[in-house]
């Protein structure tokens, strides 16, 4: 096993950071000139990054797959960005906010690097005011804030509900006017294929045009991966349809560990399935559970006459309604964290009590909230969510309750990263949801904003700064080098032998079988057998992919089938490590529960005896298993509990 | 539902493209118009023939990616909402659609209806920021904005630049877009101090790029 | 030089040389309706001696040849740019928020110049260079310009040429003011429904005004 340094600076928590900062090595102006960074992704953290690093005077290379850096899926976040400003004066601060996110994530993440984001949460709200971002503001002028899930104080900031937009539309002015001034080289259309690994350090990547379908290579002295999370491995999520784990998983096979890949977010409050064809998922914010009741007919007959369209959920008198989660937990009710609520609606579902076409939806019921308050206030708090839905599933929610069902949102896991956010891979660094760093094993609302931000605006320009500082002697990489070549190599024949299988299944009903695996044994509930089951399935549909997928076009030419192929191929080989991931990991915690360990009442339960690490997975070959690496967690400076919302 | 889709097919930059008409049968109203056009993909792609390309990602509505111009309209025919969002049920069994790419010089066809839209980008590099570094900032709250004029901003810096204005426009002009991220920076203390360069620069860029009046 | 100038600029331009030329009108109207007293032409004529021998007037008048000028050269550069912007057109034309007559600014401006060079040999270089009957007011003679319009207006195919060519002045200026109010960036939740309305009402009463001359001429 290797020994993992996660590099945590000495002292007290409060203090770390101001110590790392103080002590670590920086690098002149003159020289920052003559250093090459390649940022990929431009979402919150690789817009701010790639912005940050050029106003240095670095010169950096961005890169995205999408037509432009403003499309990354940072600008689709609703709710809202956490900051520790204490601006309502209910008692917020730094340490709150710090020991909220770690209890949140259900004591799975690292002490230092949590106590940092909330470090630099306030620095980031300054930031983006001053870049012109239109927060929500009270009568007086001054931000508002707007309470979240999993916290006591009011300490989100939001605007309307396009808080992602506008803090990505931030993050990207920032970066235009750095392309503007020659600081960084945009790279729209273009997908990593490959990270390049010179003298066992990472030198620059292998890219294809999307356009022309040319294999590209790029040199730099340091490599930042901001690719976002892997949640399409599910087929069907609330990410986009572009988003792809084809970064990070390539960086796992030269070397970078993966860290708690199993760690996977699901949202309870989204629109359900409603087909075959259904090609992506829509959140509706978890701010309805404010007030909406959470029900299922208390008769099995009931939900089958509803299902097959017999029964309208109005018709269904209260004493036959089962709110479920009121029941099971009288203190928090319909606002318990995200992961209970989520599984609480799939043991209904499965025990037969669903609604909808499909069984695989609850209710979400407003008539009592209409009735007590009115249906103007109620459209004044929700009427933007309602009008989505109704454009989606054709139902007055006013009228009809909501129906929904819990799907995939975020994935915790990623690279694994050190306290500078380098990967074990010297030179490539991983920021945002692309890395494990600072969720533990659940996130909590408003949070992903503020790390993807934290990571590139206040964080990383300080610590690769670290790592360059002894590079200003390397000069600019020539792509000639022969490990350029041979990736580019690799790469390109991996594309070729896609193209060659010419069989009969297209990519997305491989994709779609990979989704229903997933779901099935590495969703919301797993078990040892099923993710036994799902490790050898998997490995079956892998081999079948390769034998069997049809790829029309060409290479050297706009073809969304290959890109998907290559994508889905990874899917294919990322899903197994994440069933590996949940099978070592016999416990509950977060979003991660095993039906063996629950409690009598059906509770997640840890074991922090002998799960209290990072398992931090290392790639040793395409046909071996792949090795599993242990980083304790130790908290110094937080009581470890059992979390409890009854 | 039955359909019948007349869409504009080009391989590429290059070449000339030209209409192709495509039948597709039993199509649910529940879907959505992007989910229609990847069953008529899947079918392409089991007959062999190239799937019609096509810019999505969020399938949200917020991206800004997704852009076909519909019967005649940019979005189709649903107020204030873009491709990914129109669903199926709006149109009739056997509605015959036609589905054209953006049209305008400064948006080249890449690719059956996708289009270069890098011009949007260009216009933003001219000026389109307020010139701050990262750190050293005021406390946030340092300048209070008066509540009306963070909504009016606001209102303007909720556009997606997904070129609709510019696909609807019978100028083919940029205008909106440019007043949307003049008009959010105007509205704030921020945004004062380069209000007029990042007027003049935005403008003169639309200009440099060959977008309508 | 005009090509230089940036397209807002262009617009601003284009619209202040607009409403200066929506001002003119409003004056020629207000002149030539005098035509329709009952005065044996008097009112007329001495108006139309005050605009042919004013000084003021006679500065003006080359301010509004290069008004004419500005506004048609503009409008043409504009519109040339605004078809270089879209060189691929829709199958399906557009739907489009704009008013109707927006979309043929250039055609209803082109038809209404052809008709203006006819307009002005009749009744503008007649009256600068041509022979004009005379006419007394009160001891003092003057040159007849109603005696000249009336004797015009007595044909029919003038009275319909004028008619028709009117009638598009109407639908050029149906898209004149509230446009020009934009282009100047003059816009307002409220008002701006307002300046479509005056819009409208300056068609049709500057181009009804017009075309009511050579109908009650002709008619009586």
């Amino acid at each position: 096993m290797t020994e993992l340094n996660s590099k945590i600076p000495k002292g007290q928590l409060a203090e770390k950071w101001t110590n790392y900062k103080a002590h670590t090595n920086l690098v002149n102006p003159a020289n920052k000139r003559r250093l090459d960074v390649i940022v990929v992704g431009t979402g919150l953290a690789g817009a701010s990054a790639a912005a940050s690093l050029a106003e240095l005077g670095f010169k950096v290379k961005n890169f995205c797959y999408q037509d432009s850096p403003r499309r990354a899926h940072s600008i689709a976040a609703q709710g809202g960005i956490n900051a520790a400003k204490n601006y309502q004066n209910d008692g917020d601060s730094v340490y709150r906010l710090f020991y909220d996110t770690i209890k949140g994530g259900d004591y799975r993440a690292r002490e230092a690097n949590v106590y940092r984001l909330a470090e630099v949460s306030n620095a980031i709200i300054d930031q983006c005011v001053a870049q012109g971002v239109p927060f929500a503001r009270e009568y007086g002028g001054l931000l508002d804030n707007r309470s979240f899930g999993g916290a006591q104080v009011s300490r989100t900031f939001y605007a309307r509900g396009q808080t992602g937009q506008q803090l990505l539309l931030g993050a990207y002015s920032a970066l235009s006017r750095q392309v503007k001034k020659g600081n960084v080289e945009l790279y729209t259309r273009h997908e990593m294929l490959d990270v390049v690994l010179v003298e066992g350090r990472a030198r620059g990547i292998i890219v294809r045009d999307m356009v022309t379908g040319a294999i590209e290579r790029y040199a730099a002295h340091a490599v930042v991966l901001a690719t976002g999370g892997y949640g399409n491995v599910f087929f069907l999520s609330t990410n986009a349809m572009g988003s792809n784990a084809t970064a990070i998983w390539k960086a796992f096979k030269r070397g970078a560990f993966f860290g708690n890949p199993s760690f996977t977010q699901i949202h309870p409050t989204c629109i359900p399935v409603h087909g075959d064809f259904q090609s992506k998922l829509t959140l509706m914010s978890e701010s309805l559970r404010n007030d909406g009741r959470i029900w299922v007919p208390k008769n099995k007959e009931d939900a089958e006459k509803i299902r097959q369209g017999k029964l309208q959920p109005t018709q269904i008198k209260e004493e036959d309604r089962d709110y479920y989660l009121e029941r099971r937990y009288p203190a928090f009710g319909n606002l318990v964290p995200r992961d209970v609520a989520s599984r609480a609606a799939k043991e209904r579902c499965d025990a037969g009590y669903g609604v909808g076409d499909t069984g695989l939806a609850v209710y979400l019921d407003f008539s009592d909230a209409i009735n007590r308050l009115g249906k103007n206030v109620i459209e004044a708090r929700y009427g933007n969510l309602f009008q989505m839905y109704e454009k989606i599933v054709d139902e007055n929610p006013y009228e009809t309750p909501m129906m929904i069902y819990p799907a995939v949102h975020y994935t915790m896991g990623g690279l694994w990263v050190d306290y500078e956010l380098m990967t074990t891979i010297p030179g490539l660094y991983a920021i945002g949801e692309a890395n494990f760093s600072d969720h533990g094993a659940n996130r909590l609302g408003a949070s992903a904003l503020m790390q993807g931000l934290a990571d590139g605006y206040f964080v990383l320009p300080y610590t690769i700064q670290n790592y360059l500082s002894d590079q200003i002697r390397v000069p600019k990489f020539s792509t000639d080098l022969p490990e350029f070549k041979q990736t580019e190599e690799e790469a390109a024949d991996r594309l070729r032998k896609l193209m060659e299988v010419k069989g009969k299944q297209t990519v997305d009903s491989f994709h779609k079988r990979l989704g229903h695996i997933m779901w099935e044994y590495v969703g919301m509930g797993r078990n040892e057998a099923g993710l036994k089951k799902a490790i050898v399935e998997i490995a079956k549909l892998r081999e079948e992919f390769w034998k069997d997928v049809k790829i029309t076009g060409g290479m050297n030419e706009i073809n969304p089938e290959l890109e998907k192929a290559g994508r889905v191929a990874d899917f294919l080989e990322l899903g197994e490590l994440m069933a590996r991931d949940a099978l070592i990991r016999n416990e509950s915690c977060g979003g991660h529960f095993r039906e063996e360990y629950q409690t009598p009442e059906g509770e997640a339960l840890r074991d922090d005896q002998n799960l209290m690490y990072v398992a931090a997975w290392e790639f040793t070959g395409d046909n071996t298993e792949p090795r599993l690496n242990k980083e304790a967690l130790d908290y110094e400076f937080v009581e470890v509990k059992q979390r409890n919302y009854k | 539902m039955d359909l019948t889709l007349k869409i504009w097919r080009q391989k590429n930059a290059t070449s000339k493209g030209k209409f192709v008409t495509y039948k597709v049968n039993g199509i649910s109203p529940n879907s959505s118009f992007l989910e229609m056009m990847d069953i008529l993909n899947e079918s392409l792609v089991v007959k062999g023939e190239d799937p019609v390309a096509f810019d999505h990602d969020c399938r949200e509505g917020i991206c800004g990616a997704c852009s076909m111009y519909i019967n005649g309209r940019p979005h189709g025919p649903d107020k204030a909402i873009t491709t990914c969002q129109l669903h199926m049920r709006r149109f009739k069994d056997g509605d015959t659609i036609v589905i054209e790419p953006w049209r305008a010089r400064p948006f080249p066809v890449l690719k059956d209806l996708i289009v270069d839209r890098t011009a949007f980008d260009k216009i933003i590099q001219a000026g389109g920021y307020i010139s701050v570094n990262t750190g050293g900032i005021p406390d946030a709250n340092a300048i209070p904005i008066p509540r009306a004029n963070a909504e009016l901003s606001m209102d303007a810096a909720a556009c997606i630049g997904c070129g609709a204005c510019v696909a609807a426009c019978k100028n083919a002009s940029a205008m909106l877009f440019v007043s949307a991220k003049v008009s959010q920076f105007e509205r704030l203390p921020e945004g004062k101090p380069e209000a007029a360069e990042r007027g003049q620069a935005t403008v003169a860029e639309i200009d440099r790029l060959g977008f309508g009046n | 030089m005009v090509l230089k100038y940036s397209s807002i600029t262009k617009k601003i331009i284009m619209a202040l040389a607009g409403l200066f030329l929506i001002s003119f009108l409003i004056v020629h109207l207000g002149i030539n309706l005098l035509i329709l007293k009952n005065d044996g032409r008097e009112a007329f004529n001495l108006a139309a001696h005050f605009m042919v021998t004013n000084p003021l007037i006679q500065t003006m008048q080359w301010v509004l040849f290069g008004g004419f000028i500005i506004h048609i050269l503009l409008g043409v550069v504009l519109q040339i740019q605004n078809w270089m912007a879209r060189p691929q057109r829709y199958k399906v034309e557009g739907y489009s928020h704009t008013s109707f007559f927006s979309k043929f600014m250039i055609h209803t401006g082109a038809i209404i110049l052809a008709f203006l060079v006819l307009h002005l040999i009749n009744f503008f270089f007649r009256a600068k260079f041509g022979e004009m009957p005379g006419v007394m007011i009160g001891d003092q003679h003057y040159e007849d310009m109603g005696l000249l319009v009336i004797e015009k207006f007595k044909s029919l195919p003038y009275v319909l040429i004028y008619i028709f060519w009117l009638l598009f002045l109407g639908f050029h200026l149906d898209h004149a003011f509230h446009s020009a109010l934009q282009s100047l960036g003059l816009n307002h939740n409220k008002y701006t429904p307002v300046a479509f309305g005056i819009s409208r009402a300056l068609a049709i009463l500057i181009a009804g005004g017009f075309i009511l001359i050579p109908l009650i001429i002709y008619i009586s």
